[in-house]
């Protein structure tokens, strides 16, 4: 348990960033990341070689997803929180949280198969391997979405919304 | 020039700096010849740095109570484990005297855990297995109606495992009854006439989580195993080692439910 302790640990803020992207609610992500660490303690002897980090993040995304599932069933959604309370810290201009604010809910536009290959590879520094392995896709099917997310988070911030039609896809969409 | 040429993924790489620094020259010269794909390539860096910093305080905050590592090992450890319920029960066995006698006639009748459930998957086999006539309730070709009537009375999302890639077909299934409630039994077969009992039911209050241990009752044995609160066995007459991969398959579907 030293050992897991020592592995998972130093991850549990890339989890925490991971769920609040995906979810953008505080208590909610926090849930999760709970439920993902209780699991990751009772399984942490059955886990197969391979990245830590990965696992962990192929637990998170597994619970994400199964609750979206959930939620789309019940349809309910969990609110989103006020993210102009002070989430960005001291640090950010307010110039800088209007951005930031603006792109997170351009992301949210994508739909979650998209947003989710984004923010493992771009943000949380997979492989596009372990991305694979985490959303349980071959990696091809990674590098078409992350294409594809890539694709339509730019033309939101083009503001290019609605003209499917002047979009030539720039490789063959699976 | 005798250069790979350059595919969209290479651009993606080039973005997440994942290219070998070979290629990313390649790839930057290419860039360099080509402003309108560049300027493609730019908007999805400046798009990757601009989610970075966006979420970069998130992972900056300090941890809640609630995700304390070293505090979710610990609640775990002091969740009884089996050893310790075999502690007590030795202990009250032996101080209880002639009430631990009594006691003993009562453990053994109905055994907890993942022995009451390897036991109940080998009692389903031993019934079912041979039975030439219905073996099953609900064939393979319902499999759908089988998943939902096992789930509703379960209680819980149960997905019948896939063993085609271990040689064994599914034949179908049915709801058995177990001293701790209701179970759903799935069972299979191979080309030579060789059949797999699944067994799985929410687990009582033994054995919520249990590594995979090898159980045998006669000729008939197999692997039982729980996850979250949920058990399976897996039994048949194949030896032990030919069925410990198929064991692995189902733990391994069904922790992907």
């Amino acid at each position: 348990m030293k050992d897991m302790l020592l592995q998972v640990e130093p991850l549990i803020p890339a989890l925490r960033r991971y769920a609040r992207a995906l979810v953008r609610n505080r208590a909610a992500a926090d849930d999760l990341v709970q439920d993902c660490l209780e699991r990751a303690v009772s399984r942490w002897q059955q886990r197969s070689d391979g990245s830590v980090r990965a696992w962990l993040f192929a637990i998170l995304h597994n619970l994400a997803v199964d609750q979206f599932r959930k939620l789309a069933s019940r349809g309910r959604h969990v609110t989103i929180d006020e993210t102009s309370e002070g989430h960005f810290g001291e640090a950010a201009s307010q110039e800088h949280r209007l951005m930031y604010q603006d792109v997170l809910n351009k992301l949210a536009k994508l739909p979650e198969e998209q947003r989710s290959v984004l923010l493992l590879v771009a943000v949380e520094d997979l492989s596009y391997a372990d991305a694979a392995k985490v959303l349980g896709v071959p990696v091809g099917t990674v590098m078409s979405r992350l294409s594809r997310a890539r694709e339509r988070l730019q033309q939101e911030v083009e503001g290019v919304t609605e003209a499917p039609g002047n979009v030539v896809p720039l490789r063959s969409v699976k | 020039m005798n250069h790979r040429p350059i595919t969209e993924d290479d651009l993606h790489a080039y973005v997440d700096h994942t290219l070998e620094p070979e290629r990313r020259t390649e790839v930057a010269t290419y860039l360099d010849e080509h402003p309108d794909v560049a300027r493609r390539v730019g908007a999805f860096a400046d798009q990757r740095e601009l989610l970075r910093a966006a979420l970069a305080p998130i992972a900056d905050e300090p941890l809640p109570p609630e995700l304390n590592l070293s505090r979710i090992i610990e609640q775990r450890a002091r969740r009884p484990s089996l050893l310790r319920w075999a502690i007590a029960a030795m202990l009250f066995l032996s101080i209880g005297g002639i009430g631990g006698w009594t006691m003993r006639g009562a453990l053994q009748t109905s055994p907890e855990g993942l022995v009451a459930l390897a036991q109940e998957a080998t009692a389903s086999y031993n019934v079912y297995a041979p039975d030439h006539v219905r073996p099953v309730e609900v064939r393979a070709s319902d499999s759908a109606e089988l998943v939902q009537w096992v789930s509703d009375r379960l209680h819980r999302p149960v997905k019948v495992p896939d063993l085609a890639a271990s040689g064994y077909r599914l034949m179908g299934g049915r709801l058995v009854a177990t001293q701790h409630g209701p179970a759903a039994m799935f069972m299979y077969d191979d080309d030579h006439g060789s059949r797999l009992v699944v067994l799985t039911r929410p687990m009582a209050s033994f054995d919520q989580n249990a590594p995979m241990t090898p159980q045998s009752q006669g000729d008939v044995g197999g692997f039982a195993w729980a996850d979250d609160g949920v058990g399976y066995s897996l039994v048949g007459r194949a030896a032990p080692d030919s069925l410990k991969p198929i064991a692995n398959e189902v733990r391994k579907q069904a922790r992907s439910i």
